[in-house]
């Protein structure tokens, strides 16, 4: 979209920008949140894991200011049209923002705990899945800074693969425990991690969406591909 | 583009279809303009005009000074008529009937079309006159019904509890917001079709702006309304639908959820948000 002209109030002008700083901020922390948890697994790496849980309060203390800042533009400004969707959008996007800081933390979290484990089974599909999920994650807060429709399509679309590769993920991981009840530990840990960047996935799909609408002032579509069959999936001991 | 967001799309590239929630929920039209054009001797005020006031809605016109909303409104009860030089082309219809036609009866014509201006204009009588005055000009009313009739304007003009105890005192008296409910009870007393309101609460303090917007509320439900106004948030509040005008032209009309929230076209938003340049 191209650049608005400037409003007449030079002021209002500084505070969207301010706005929308402090939304990229807050997507460049939980985009490395959510690298140095993906880290944490695959390396076993617990400082990684520290380092993603002590991001968490600064994402947090930037949604409370957005949340303050957002209030204080709607009853000072009433702003309407492309700035009130903006800064409405600007509310919605920090809380899915912050949700993604708590998966990564409570991944990173996690991670730890697995450190004790030997797991004689291979991490690529989780390995495959956190990366899928971290480009996603870069491209919709690449397009928060530059207002790109086009990139938040692209993320919208792209989820269905996530969710794939998680279904393939959990009958993998149910598959273990019943070969071996000493699995259950682990993977009851990797199910939750799996869940975790699947729901980031998801929270980065609100994103698109919302950025979406922001910028063009119409809504995606209801009916977005989505495919995550494992909600119906039952598994049950053979005889 | 993916698969899903094409098929979503219709015709015109919107998702769910803009032009088909831009005529939701708006009545059937009391006054049609179509290619209407104005000019102020050689000055070309209105280009082109299209659009439908619905009936016992608000319509709310804004845009820059200058961008011809008013001269509509001056088009709509044949006002410029008063001044040589000026005139109307294209049609303005109500009922089948193009009143900006030569031949239309200007004092019936604006017994149907009332109009409030932006300074409370009070006649220098009594409140009771000033409601009668009108009438007068239009029906000859036995004493009691006349003081029916006033009543009945200064009830529906949110004035009657204010000046039941003073009819017979000036009304020049009056505050400036009751001075201005005045006018619009008024306008009410010879009962028209549609209210012409030009900029009403522009010389008002906020309570009594807001108090005149109430009643535009009431009002509606038995008038169709067209509001020119320079406050924004006074369109957003009081009126149905929107529409923009800049240099003589309708850049947009949409319902007024619409106009404020997804405008289409980039003027309107420009001027809405503040920012034209």
């Amino acid at each position: 979209m191209p650049e608005s002209p400037e409003h007449v109030v030079k002021s209002y002008d500084q505070e969207l920008k301010r706005l929308r700083n402090m939304m990229t901020q807050m997507g460049g922390i939980v985009e490395s949140q959510v690298a140095l948890a993906a880290e944490a697994i695959m390396h076993r790496d617990p400082a990684a894991a520290t380092r993603a849980v002590e991001e968490d309060p600064k994402v947090d203390a930037l949604e409370r200011e957005v949340e303050k800042f957002v209030i204080r533009l709607l009853a000072l400004r009433q702003p309407v049209a492309s700035d009130l969707r903006q800064i409405v959008a600007s509310l919605k996007i920090t809380g899915d923002l912050e949700r993604i800081g708590d998966y990564a933390a409570n991944v990173a979290k996690r991670s730890i705990v697995l450190a004790e484990f030997a797991m004689p089974y291979s991490l690529a599909g989780l390995a495959h899945m956190a990366h899928l999920v971290q480009a996603q994650l870069k491209l919709i807060i690449d397009a928060l800074g530059d207002n790109d429709t086009d990139k938040a399509i692209e993320v919208w679309r792209s989820d269905q693969v996530v969710d794939d590769i998680y279904n393939a993920i959990f009958r993998e991981l149910i598959t273990y425990m019943m070969e071996d009840p000493r699995n259950i530990t682990p993977c009851t840990h990797l199910l939750f991690i799996a869940k975790n960047l699947e729901r980031i996935g998801d929270h980065a799909t609100n994103v698109a969406e919302n950025l979406y609408y922001a910028v063009t002032g119409e809504s995606l579509p209801d009916a977005r591909p989505k495919g995550e069959a494992s909600v119906f999936a039952v598994v049950r001991p053979r005889e | 583009m993916s698969e899903t967001v094409s098929q979503a799309r219709d015709q015109q590239g919107n998702f769910g279809g803009i032009q088909a929630r831009a005529t939701a929920n708006l009545n059937q039209p009391r006054i049609a303009i179509r290619d209407l054009d104005f000019f102020y001797g050689g000055n070309q005020a209105l280009k082109q005009i299209n659009l439908d006031f619905p009936d016992r809605q608000v319509t709310g016109m804004i845009g820059p000074s200058g961008c011809g909303k008013s001269t509509l409104l001056r088009v709509l009860n044949r006002m410029y008529d008063l001044y040589p030089g000026q005139r109307a082309t294209g049609q303005v219809l109500m009922d089948e009937d193009n009143i900006i036609a030569p031949d239309v009866d200007l004092n019936a014509l604006r017994a149907r079309i009332g109009m409030v201006f932006q300074r409370p204009t009070p006649f220098p009588m009594t409140v009771y006159e000033n409601i009668a005055f009108g009438v007068k000009l239009h029906e000859k009313l036995p004493k009691a019904e006349m003081d029916d009739r006033v009543e009945w304007s200064l009830t529906r003009g949110a004035l009657w509890a204010e000046v039941k105890d003073r009819l017979h005192t000036s009304a020049m008296g009056l505050s400036g917001g009751q001075q201005q409910r005045l006018c619009i009870a008024r306008t009410i007393a010879v009962r028209p079709e549609v209210i012409l309101l030009d900029e009403p609460t522009s010389a008002l303090d906020p309570i009594s702006t807001l108090k005149i917007e109430e009643l535009i509320d009431e009002l509606k439900n038995d008038f169709t309304i067209a509001i020119v106004t320079h406050n924004m948030q006074q369109a957003a509040r009081c009126a149905d639908q929107v529409a923009f005008f800049y240099l003589g032209e309708m850049v947009e009309v949409a319902p007024a959820a619409q106009m404020f929230t997804a405008p289409r076209e980039r003027r309107t938003q420009e001027y809405i948000t503040g920012r034209f340049g």
